[in-house]
């Protein structure tokens, strides 16, 4: 026990100290490159101010919701990971990215064109619809794998089957739009970061930091779900009421990432899957680990999609796969 | 096994009876309306001059075909993956045939555009193979080789990786519509040119599936057991993969992206004729025509004159049904 805490601490330590080279790096790049001085001087507030509109209303925010979304959905994709006993959970298989998808084509088909011009109020709608889409899609699941009580089987099944019905109700509205429409539409549901604004940190950070902790305060009963459902009544867990109230922490985490960063595959199946290796099965040693390594690949992979085919952006979801399917590859052969 | 077998009659005799009813059906609706009788004249005799036959002969009855024999082979192919690697939610999604198709249509929309619809067929087959070749390929690697979990997640992993680059070029070149019109296509555009592709990839591919369909069926009692009973699993599986690989792949590449047929059908199949895929496979295949072609029926009515995308109305229908089998016998699914 001592020797994984150990080990804990080391990999937490290395991957800050990632987080924080990349974070720097990350900041000097982009359409506009900015130099490490220039950089340094305009956080000191020491610089002209000819970077400041750049760095605070535009790299800063960004980053921190990379690191925001990172955090939230790693965390969201362990718990599914542990609840479900399958390695394949991911938000994406609960019906939480096709709920939220779903329900933003809805907004982009129907209401976008009504609600134009309503300024500061337009930023929040899409979002809304979003998380609302999430919790919607991610209840429908429950209810329609409850049958005395959840199973992990039942659940990835039926997730896997409304994920499937919302992806075919994306598809028919999609086709029916304006190309306009519809590139925004694509570009949101690969995963994009598509409104910078400090404000969108602030709806996110409150999930984060209520539920996170929460996760962390859980590891133990996670640890006993992951046993099974017969050893973990066995020892005396009330399984279903922990599952249900782990289960509502992944999707309020997942549906929140969603809301603001689109829909990011991978990472919550990405993430969970490195921890493991890294700390070995104990949640309570993997849950902080995977926090920092979500965090670490949206970061890496917020920096890429600004600069590799700059000016154009590529939506962050998709170099968050471009990344993690190689790496889960090669875990997967050499495992 | 005597109540299975008469079962797996029937579903041969009354399917296939119904696949022609579907057929015709099929011709005589659509934006104009078209009697049964100019639809028996216009196949036995054919007037050149007549609008009615010509719409039944260029347009409705290539459509209705190409939609059976899609159907079909996706059913076929899917029942395929399931008894081969015993996952039971092996399908052209999972095995990565679907996003290697996608693949390489949107590298022929990019560098090559202006392809004929023809030309593109070669190259969703190719990116069928690849996908399938990706994906057996990492599980070959995997030093426990393929069990079904190693071979479900190598296809995720495949799967958003060739889909990350394909949207990014899609979004990237601004074709992102015209590959959503393709993966979505399903069967509206269809004419003799493609259904002359298609036929003989149906016929080979059905011919070989049933030709290895004892074979499945001992690989689907585990990979020991087939081992025990003298079946060489080896050739059976590069035999599997290679009837996979025509069936959905030729599929795929007429029709796009219809999803749940080849999940569904063969998980329906096995529920009514048991565990033998000497019926599977056939019986699989005239569902999965039968449901295609209603679906397809189906998506001529939702929003007329529009048509709704087929796969939608797939996955639509699909949904249901799955979930109501993962309610009832989740451990067998």
């Amino acid at each position: 026990m001592i020797h994984s805490t150990k080990k804990t601490s080391i990999a937490a330590i290395s991957i800050i100290a990632a987080i924080l080279i990349i974070f720097f790096i990350s900041l000097n790049t982009g359409t506009i490159p900015i130099g490490p001085a220039d950089v340094i001087k305009t956080l000191l507030g020491t610089g002209d101010g000819s970077y400041d509109v750049i760095l605070f209303d535009f790299r800063l925010p960004r980053m921190v919701i990379a690191l925001l979304i990172g955090i939230g959905m790693g965390i969201a994709g362990a718990i599914l990971q542990g609840v479900s006993q399958n390695g394949l959970a991911d938000p994406g298989i609960l019906g939480i990215n096709a709920g939220a998808g779903f329900a933003v084509v809805l907004y982009i088909f129907f209401l976008q064109d009504q609600l134009a011009g309503s300024g500061n109020l337009q930023v929040f709608i899409m979002p809304i619809f979003a998380f609302a889409g999430a919790f919607l899609a991610a209840g429908l699941v429950y209810t329609l794998a409850w049958k005395k009580g959840i199973t992990p089987v039942r659940l990835i099944l039926v997730g896997i089957g409304i994920n499937a019905a919302f992806g075919g109700l994306i598809i028919v509205f999609q086709l029916m739009m304006e190309p306009k429409d519809f590139t925004q539409a694509t570009v949101w549901l690969n995963g994009s970061i598509w409104q910078t604004s400090w404000n969108y940190v602030l709806a996110l950070l409150p999930w984060i930091v209520l539920l996170v902790p929460f996760a962390m305060y859980k590891a133990k009963a996670l640890n006993v779900l992951t046993l099974g459902d017969q050893l973990a009544t066995g020892v005396g867990a009330p399984v279903q009421k922990e599952r249900t109230l782990l289960l509502l922490t992944a999707v309020g985490l997942a549906g929140a990432c969603v809301s603001v960063g689109g829909a990011i595959t991978f990472l919550g199946l990405v993430a969970p899957h490195l921890a493991r290796r890294i700390v070995g099965p104990n949640h309570k040693h993997q849950l902080p680990i995977c926090a920092l390594i979500g965090a670490l690949i949206m970061l890496v992979a917020d920096t890429l999609s600004r600069t590799l085919l700059a000016p154009s952006e590529i939506p962050i979801g998709l170099v968050v796969s471009a990344i993690g399917a190689p790496y889960f590859i090669y875990l997967l052969i050499k495992e | 096994m005597q109540a299975r077998r008469l079962l797996g009659t029937i579903i041969l005799i009354a399917g296939t009876l119904l696949l022609i009813f579907s057929i015709g059906l099929s011709i005589i609706y659509g934006v104009s309306d078209i009697s049964l009788s100019t639809v028996w004249n216009s196949i036995f005799h054919y007037d050149a001059t007549n609008t009615s036959h010509q719409i039944i002969q260029r347009l409705r009855l290539p459509r209705a075909v190409a939609a059976v024999l899609i159907g079909a082979m996706l059913a076929a192919s899917g029942a395929i993956m399931q008894g081969m690697t015993r996952n039971p939610l092996a399908s052209p999604q999972i095995m990565g045939v679907t996003s290697g198709a996608t693949f390489m249509i949107a590298i022929a929309l990019v560098f090559l555009p202006g392809l004929s619809n023809v030309h593109l067929l070669f190259f969703a087959f190719a990116g069928a193979g690849l996908g399938l070749g990706l994906v057996f390929g990492v599980g070959l690697l995997a030093r426990t080789g393929l069990t079904p979990v190693k071979l479900a997640l190598a296809g995720t992993a495949i799967t958003a990786l060739l889909g990350s680059f394909s949207n990014t070029m899609a979004i990237h070149f601004d074709v992102a519509r015209d590959l959503s019109f393709w993966y979505a296509g399903g069967v509206a555009n269809v004419q003799w040119d493609t259904v002359k592709l298609l036929f003989p990839a149906a016929v080979i591919g059905m011919i070989l599936a049933l030709f290895i369909s004892g074979s499945v069926t001992t690989l689907s009692l585990g990979e020991d057991v087939a081992t025990g009973l003298g079946l060489k699993t080896g050739a059976v599986k590069v035999a599997g993969v290679l009837v996979v690989l025509i069936l959905t792949g030729a599929a795929i590449s007429v029709g796009g992206t219809i999803g749940f047929v080849g999940l569904v059908i063969p998980h329906i199949t096995r529920f009514i004729v048991g565990p033998d895929y000497r019926w599977i496979i056939p019986c699989s295949a005239i569902l999965g025509g039968i449901l295609l072609n209603f679906a397809d029926i189906l998506s001529r009515m939702v929003n007329p004159p529009f048509e709704t995308p087929v796969g939608a109305l797939t996955a639509l229908i699909g949904v249901p049904f799955f979930i109501y089998l993962a309610r009832r016998e989740g451990k067998n699914i």
